[in-house]
């Protein structure tokens, strides 16, 4: 079994949602992705999302270009990004999924990347602008490896849409939580959890959010009925504001702790 | 049925198809956020196409307020000077706002209006396109926001100023390689955001689909009065047809309707910059990929890890790198031809124009006439070229002049 759904099913069994922090690979460098992985599994990350660094990332906010840009200022590639997790598999078991841009994925070959994404432990990628539409060879040739697929619903998507998305997901579904791109907000849209719930009329893949979500307060509130919580912009500032300091990667480690505590246990007795 | 409505695909092209592709090309590679979006834009546009009352008020602006159709010009005196075959000129120049680009914003503005949107939006390179959406926000009393990359902005002054004057808000754009490509990348982080009342006016035929098929409709005009013209003056169809290509909108807009006469040769010019060799270009065919960009697959310079390369251009029109999906598709198929110009020919090509013939072309455009000055000495006296003159120059003197002086100060 993929280590996602191992993962949503342990949590199932205690009614806790996943925490899933996403950083940008090779920010600021990758041997420091390397790290930090390590530590946010020791923290509590249940998945960890890594962002892979393109040119024109025409879906996120400023944050995470600037991340982008840092690491492709020392040329950080897609394929550097697999054998980073190659490497890193050794030393960990939490299930890694990559988040990024198409063209990256068609420039390496979708065969050769399904076989080595598989071959290094990815456990799931998203790519952000392909939609279930455009993905028939992609998902033919990630399912033949046991990669899960993991596809976004957005505040916009239709019933038919979120049907049509939800069949094209494993792993998880990620809902967008509010149109627009990546980045803070000071709060989480009350359509949130009435979406969550449409989408689960749908399918019993479980239902993660993200976009807009930064602070321990708004994962707890959305802990309370979603099957995971989704930081990522927070986090990159973060990096980006101490990324070179001494010491940092446990500072980072502390953040992302206080994100886990807030989802695990207001998450847990929200639910109850 | 009216020339408009005739055929959104011919039978001998049937592009797109009902997935937005043409052949391998073309998509939706987009995120969720704008998939809905797209949906109604193509219903909208469908309806708008069976709707008599849409076509008869786009006619009347496209006469009264554009001031269609333009002349097809005869360039005599550049037909002398080059030899050969006779060198005519479709006039979009003389449009309203002074470029092809008035065609395609005023249609998208319209049917906008009809799907209830207050606000359009525009990425802008040359600023032509941000021109003509802001003119056509301003006729019909829309909200209008244009992104610009901040070295166009600067190369573009005038335009800039156009656009103000025309009540449009211009977003200078200072990530990336500050030019079209992260103007777009911009107005589409926009859209995402306020896609429930923003209509994101593509200006080129390229994005995700349905834009790449709105676009080319809208600019299909170009090529249609051009048939009928040729026909009043010369009694026939032309042998050759050129034009430059950025996006490719004006060209498809010319050399859509000759499509199936496969006696005519058509000709797409790219910017060649400063010569493949060095890299500094933007000439897609000559070193581009398969790659997906801003919702469309097409070709794509780009580098080996998929990254997109930056490109060179004297022409901010033309500085992009990839191209619309019907054109890889005809690049494919070999229907169309597709060669570059240089910065320098095309700057020789502006001056040669202006002297023989009294008119400043833009330098988008004078690509196209840069390669005429190669191909046309070359054919028979009776054959016939149809340049199409996309657009104006007067935005481009201040560039010309910076590298036309530089190259006079030189010994």
């Amino acid at each position: 079994m993929n280590r996602i759904q191992e993962r949503f099913q342990r949590l199932a069994t205690s009614s806790t949602p996943a925490f899933i922090p996403y950083i940008t690979a090779g920010d600021p460098t990758l041997d420091a992705t390397a790290q930090l992985i390590l530590e946010l599994e020791r923290v509590g990350a249940d998945i960890i999302e890594l962002g892979v660094p393109f040119s024109d990332p025409v879906a996120d906010g400023v944050v995470n270009q600037e991340a982008a840009q840092r690491a492709l200022q020392h040329n950080v590639s897609l394929h550097d990004v697999v054998a980073m997790v190659k490497n890193v598999r050794r030393r960990c078991q939490v299930p890694l999924v990559l988040f990024t841009y198409f063209n990256p994925v068609l420039a390496y070959g979708l065969e050769q990347f399904a076989e080595e994404a598989a071959a290094a432990g990815v456990d799931g990628v998203l790519c952000v602008d392909l939609p279930p539409e455009e993905s028939q060879e992609y998902k033919r040739l990630l399912d033949a490896r046991g990669i899960a697929t993991i596809f976004l619903i957005s505040p916009t998507s239709t019933n038919a849409r979120i049907e049509l998305i939800a069949r094209h997901c494993s792993g998880f579904v990620y809902y967008v939580s509010r149109t627009g791109v990546t980045g803070e907000r000071r709060e989480v849209e009350q359509t949130v959890r009435a979406m969550v719930q449409r989408i689960k009329q749908h399918t019993d893949t479980p239902v993660a959010v993200g976009f807009g979500i930064s602070t321990p307060d708004q994962a707890a509130e959305v802990a309370g009925y979603a099957d995971g919580v989704i930081v990522g912009s927070a986090i990159v500032r973060l990096i980006g504001e101490i990324g070179n300091n001494p010491g940092w990667v446990p500072k980072v480690g502390k953040f992302v702790q206080s994100l886990v505590d807030a989802t695990k246990t207001k998450g847990a007795s929200c639910r109850t | 049925m009216n020339e408009f409505e005739s055929l959104s695909a011919t039978q001998s092209h049937p592009y797109p198809d009902s997935r937005g592709r043409y052949g391998t090309y073309g998509g939706k590679y987009i995120p969720e956020t704008l998939m809905t979006a797209l949906d109604e834009l193509e219903a909208a546009y469908r309806a708008a196409q069976k709707d008599a009352a849409f076509h008869e008020t786009l006619a009347r602006y496209q006469a009264d307020y554009i001031g269609r159709p333009t002349p097809l010009y005869l360039a005599q005196r550049l037909t002398d000077h080059l030899g050969g075959a006779k060198v005519y000129f479709k006039r979009e120049d003389l449009a309203h706002t002074g470029a092809h680009k008035i065609n395609n914003a005023l249609g998208q503005a319209l049917l906008a209006q009809r799907m209830g949107k207050s606000r359009v939006i525009a990425e802008t390179g040359a600023g032509q396109h941000g021109v003509a959406t802001a003119t056509a926000a301003a006729l019909l009393g829309m909200d209008c926001d244009i992104y610009m990359g901040v070295e166009d902005m600067e190369r573009q002054k005038l335009n800039v100023f156009r656009m103000r004057l025309l009540g449009a808000r211009v977003i200078p754009v200072a990530s990336g390689t500050q030019t079209l490509k992260d103007a777009i990348n911009e107005g589409l982080r926009d859209w995402v955001t306020n896609v429930r009342h923003t209509h994101y006016l593509m200006g080129t035929v390229q994005g995700p689909h349905p834009f790449p098929l709105i676009c080319r409709d809208f600019q299909r005009i170009i090529g249609q009065e051009t048939r009928r013209q040729i026909l009043e003056k010369e009694g026939r169809l032309p042998d050759v047809l050129l034009a430059c290509v950025g996006g490719g909108s004006n060209s498809i807009g010319l050399f859509f309707d000759f499509l199936s006469e496969n006696r005519i040769r058509m000709i797409g010019v790219e910017a060649g910059g400063l010569g493949i060799d060095s890299g500094k270009h933007a000439a897609r065919f000559f070193g581009g990929k398969l790659g997906t960009l801003h919702g469309s697959m097409s070709y794509v310079l780009q580098d080996e890890n998929g990254q997109i390369r930056g490109t060179h251009s004297v022409s901010a029109g033309l500085d992009y790198p990839s191209v619309g999906p019907e054109h890889a598709y005809l690049h494919e198929t070999g229907r169309i031809e597709y060669t570059y110009a240089t910065d320098q020919q095309a700057l020789d090509a502006f001056q040669l124009t202006s002297k023989l013939e009294g008119i400043i072309p833009a330098l988008e455009s004078a690509h196209a006439v840069a390669h005429a000055c190669e191909l046309v000495p070359k054919l028979p006296k009776d054959n016939i070229v149809v340049i199409n003159m996309s657009g104006r120059g007067d935005k481009d003197v201040q560039q010309a002049a910076r590298f036309i002086l530089r190259e006079e100060e030189q010994p």
